[in-house]
């Protein structure tokens, strides 16, 4: 049984990492504050129930996405299962990967971490639908298992994988229309580049 | 558009394979004796080698701008005056 007293000194420190993944859920930060705030609570009051020894990030992350669920997901009114379009697989990379046309998308110098600003990530992420992008925040920004993401989420692995895979490809279309309107990926056919004009070098 | 990224346009069964097995993979969920597999194709087939870095880096970007963002610097605070007081009046502390 885990000490209430040592709660803070053992709990304090995943804050920063409970509060993004708050607000990729939540996508505003009164909400991503409020929920990390509950998370905190909960995780407090029920510090008993906590076995010393085992993951205390995972226990924290797995009240955080309760608590998401029961509460602000509630709030939204949206259908509990939203559909994605189908993307085809390695969406992103066949559009700016240079092994067939060297002329068009990334050169070898430009990385995908230089070319992506920060908002336009986190966008592609929230405009996921909640099925889809609770696995993703778990996976991807927290490094879950697929066991540990089903337990979380009450859905069979089978299902994490399946909206992973759906979610990450849906991501990359969204972040390769950023990319089509900024100019930095030249379009698929020829005479509808970059819809700025602007040439990629 | 060709649906391997083989260099060559080439198509092999082990590029599909290390195409459908990507996820897995870089989410570490393949058993070891898969993952050398993998491996093994991949020194020896630039174009799937070149898909995965990318979806490597791209999962890497990813990770990185998500989880960037500054907490209110009073919220700490205010969480750990929870865990002194009696906060919702119950009787209880917390």
């Amino acid at each position: 049984m885990a000490d209430q007293a040592t709660f803070a000194d053992q709990a304090m420190q995943y804050a920063p990492q409970l509060f993004s993944a708050a607000l990729r859920m939540t996508r505003n930060r009164a909400d991503a504050e409020d929920l990390l705030q509950e998370t905190y609570l909960k995780g407090f009051r029920s510090f008993h129930t906590f076995t010393e020894g085992t993951n205390l990030r995972a226990w924290l992350f797995r009240i955080l996405t309760n608590t998401y669920i029961n509460r602000y997901r509630a709030k939204q009114r949206r259908p509990d299962e939203t559909d994605l379009e189908d993307v085809e697989d390695l969406y992103l990379y066949r559009r700016l990967s240079t092994l067939d046309d060297p002329s068009r998308g990334l050169s070898a110098e430009e990385s995908l971490m230089d070319m992506l600003p920060d908002d336009e990530v986190k966008a592609a992420l929230e405009g996921l639908p909640d099925n889809f992008r609770l696995p993703i925040v778990l996976a991807d920004l927290e490094g879950f298992s697929y066991k540990e993401i089903a337990e979380m989420l009450d859905i069979p692995i089978g299902t994490v994988m399946s909206r992973l895979h759906r979610g990450r490809k849906s991501m990359q279309k969204a972040l390769y229309e950023y990319a089509l309107a900024r100019g930095l990926a030249a379009a698929e056919t020829a005479g509808a580049a970059g819809t700025d004009g602007r040439e990629t070098t | 558009m060709t649906t391997e990224p083989s260099k060559t346009g080439e198509t092999t069964p082990e590029c599909n394979e290390a195409i459908r097995e990507l996820d897995l993979f870089l989410d570490g969920e393949l058993s070891d004796e898969a993952r050398a597999s993998i491996h093994r194709h991949l020194e020896q087939c630039p174009g799937c080698l070149e898909a995965y870095d990318f979806q490597a880096e791209l999962k890497q970007v990813i990770a990185v701008k998500c989880q960037n963002d500054e907490m209110p610097p009073d919220l700490l605070a205010k969480i750990e005056r929870c865990f002194d007081t009696d906060f919702d009046n119950d009787g209880r502390i917390g």
